[in-house]
């Protein structure tokens, strides 16, 4: 195998906040393979935004060491920063600032400068050439960001979730253009909670959670191993007695959700008819019933007990 | 490298000078807010063709190029609050351009107010004569350099905008009344005049309000120039230690004791100054000489 472009080896950070120390990374190890596309998928708080920014030489870490292109990020010398291009997570702009000054503004700072014609009219910004940064809508300030990640024909470029709060529509028109960046063969490490993000644009993914890495492999690999059950997830009237769904028929796993009943089945339709047979007998009401098949969702609920949403 | 740092400066100077052009905040207070004041204290505290109005001229100037000291502090601690920093954090740029492309941008606007409020007292107003053109140059340059950069100072040890907002409130204050810049320093108790001497802004009001009196030849303005030039390299070298892209990063307990550092050249001056004497009683001959000249009201006489 070729050198990995991003090596990181036992990472370590934690942050004093107010006297309380929160360990954000606790002992995180990874690589990606040039042309990777790679996540990082947890829930909130996981770690996904320190590890990134550690690679992006933003911040320290305690112990540990990551490489990315060859080069220490913690030195973050300039000539590491002309071979990276990122999407941070909390960031802004000049409220007065126009989109296409930005885009040549943050051109002018590299050696390797994009066209930035071409950036703006990929990421549908021509029309907007001209707003202020302030005036754009969510979903341009995102692809405004993602083509200010791409002015320097970075080697690497990482994104921090850079769907967040977008709605699903906007969402997809950046899926198509991570897809883009895929075939360009560029190296891409991206940071979300959404799985289907995960799922699709993802030649491998880490599960995060609580700063550790719990299962890492191709979104195939790892759904494979919750292989052959259905997730059913049922909403009642009243609560059920505990435990009582776990001993249906074919139910693997039995967790409660606030209310939310996520059952693992091997034998869906057989556990379905058992659930409403057990129903009847308490005489309590199915308010609602829906099936999924095999996701990183249930890869997540089954190594950490918690769903991935909030 | 070098060479990268200069071109870095000047492009973001260069978009440092447009985005302020777009705010109207800006243009209102480095622009229509002192030629308001010239307006209003040539009305009221000079008549007609009197040096006073050269005098107040030197005044407006002088708060002009404080101004920048407001207006670069706020400006920092906003852009490193909302994370525009951490933004150009990614790209190679380092502090050092980011810290002196604000000095520059702020620099060339407020070279054209300057010319505005002195070809407005000139023509509009009626002063009798252009006073001292090169050393109004030179104390404009340095100044608004210098005033800019202990700004960036306050900015890089506060840690909110409130905290900014508090200190520039008390420094301003400061600045503004014990500098002779609004009430003339020859009026003051000797005492004051004398801890006057310790106070960067003094050095800028009285040189900027003797050379457009046309009373202050060049190198009379030397020392003036001297002890702002030193305490823009200072105060520039601390703001670039201290600098912090962040917003949650907190200044050091021991970044405080930097802001003294800051101050050294003007202790250093404020002692000569106190005990050689010359710049005290050339201020005082000075204003007698103005009150004498010609004499309609002085300010204190008018009601
Ligand atoms: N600057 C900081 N000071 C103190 N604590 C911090 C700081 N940054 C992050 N943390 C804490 O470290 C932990 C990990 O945060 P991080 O931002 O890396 O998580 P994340 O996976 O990116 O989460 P999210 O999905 O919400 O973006 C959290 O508990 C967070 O509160
Ligand atoms: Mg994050």
């Amino acid at each position: 195998m070729p050198e990995p472009i991003i090596a990181v080896e036992g990472l370590f950070k934690s942050y004093n906040s107010n006297g309380v120390i929160v360990e954000a990374v606790r002992g995180l190890s990874f690589s990606v393979q040039e042309g990777e596309v790679f996540g990082l998928l947890g829930p909130n708080g996981a770690g996904k935004t320190t590890t990134v920014e550690i690679l992006e030489g933003m911040r320290m870490p305690d112990r540990g060491t990551a490489r990315v292109c060859g080069l220490d990020p913690e030195k973050a010398g300039s000539e590491f920063k002309q071979k990276i291009g990122a999407v941070l997570q909390s960031t802004s702009l000049p409220d007065k600032l126009r989109v296409k000054e930005a885009l040549d503004l943050f051109a002018n700072f590299y050696t390797s400068r994009a066209d930035t014609e071409s950036l703006l009219k990929r990421f549908q910004l021509e029309e907007k050439r001209n707003a202020f940064y302030s005036h754009l809508s969510g979903g341009q300030k995102q692809r405004l960001a993602l083509a200010m990640a791409l002015v320097n024909n970075p080697q690497v470029v990482f994104l921090d979730e850079p769907t967040a709060g977008l709605d699903p529509q906007v969402r997809r028109e950046i899926y198509d253009i991570i897809e883009e960046l895929r075939k360009d063969k560029k190296t891409v490490l991206i940071t979300t909670h959404y799985i289907e993000e995960a799922e699709r644009l993802c030649d491998r993914v880490a599960i995060v959670d609580h700063g550790r890495i719990i299962k890492i492999g191709s979104p195939r690999e790892l759904k494979h191993s919750s292989a052959g059950t259905t997730r059913i997830e049922v909403r009642l009237a009243r609560p059920l007695t505990n435990g009582v769904l776990s001993t249906l028929e074919g139910v693997a796993d039995c967790r409660d959700f606030e209310g939310t009943y996520v059952l693992h089945s091997t034998l869906p339709p057989r556990t379905i008819v058992a659930l409403v047979k057990q129903l009847e007998a308490e005489n309590n009401e199915l308010q609602s019933l829906e099936m999924f098949s095999p996701s990183l969702e249930d890869v997540f609920i089954e190594l950490t007990g918690r769903r991935l949403r909030d | 490298m070098a060479s990268n740092v200069l071109a870095n400066t000047w492009t973001l100077t260069k978009v440092r000078v447009r985005l302020a052009m777009r705010n109207r905040t800006f243009l209102f207070f480095s622009l229509f807010m002192p030629l308001g004041f010239l307006f209003f204290f040539v009305m009221v505290f000079s008549k007609g063709d009197s040096p006073w109005t050269a005098f107040i001229l030197g005044s407006i100037l002088t708060m002009t190029v404080m101004g920048s000291f407001w207006g670069l502090s706020v400006q920092l601690v906003t852009f490193r609050e909302t994370g525009i920093l951490r933004r150009f954090r990614l790209a190679p740029v380092g502090a050092g351009p980011m810290l002196a492309s604000s000095i520059l941008a702020n620099y060339i606007l407020v070279v054209p107010s300057a010319a505005i409020e002195i070809l407005v007292t000139k023509w509009g107003l009626h002063m009798q004569s252009w006073g001292n053109l090169w050393a109004m140059f030179l104390l404009i340059t340095v100044g608004s350099a210098a005033f800019s950069a202990f700004g960036l100072i306050v900015a890089s040890v506060t840690n909110t905008m409130q905290e900014t907002q508090v200190i520039n409130q008390i420094i301003w204050t400061a600045f503004l009344f014990l500098s002779g810049a609004t009430v003339p320093l020859a009026r003051f108790p000797h005492w004051i005049q004398g801890a006057s001497l310790f106070i960067p802004a003094t050095y800028l009001a009285t040189g900027l309000q003797f050379a457009a009196t046309n009373l202050a030849t060049l190198s009379e303005i030397a020392t003036d120039f001297v002890a702002l030039a030193l305490g823009l390299l200072v105060a520039f070298e601390i703001s670039r230690q201290l600098f912090r892209w962040e917003p949650e990063a907190k200044v050091p307990g021991r970044a405080k004791l930097w802001v003294l550092a800051a101050l050294v050249p003007f202790v250093a001056f404020g002692i000569y100054e106190n005990v050689a004497g010359h710049r005290l009683n050339r201020i005082r001959q000075d204003f007698q000489l103005l009150d004498t000249r010609e004499a309609p009201a002085p300010p204190s006489d008018v009601h």
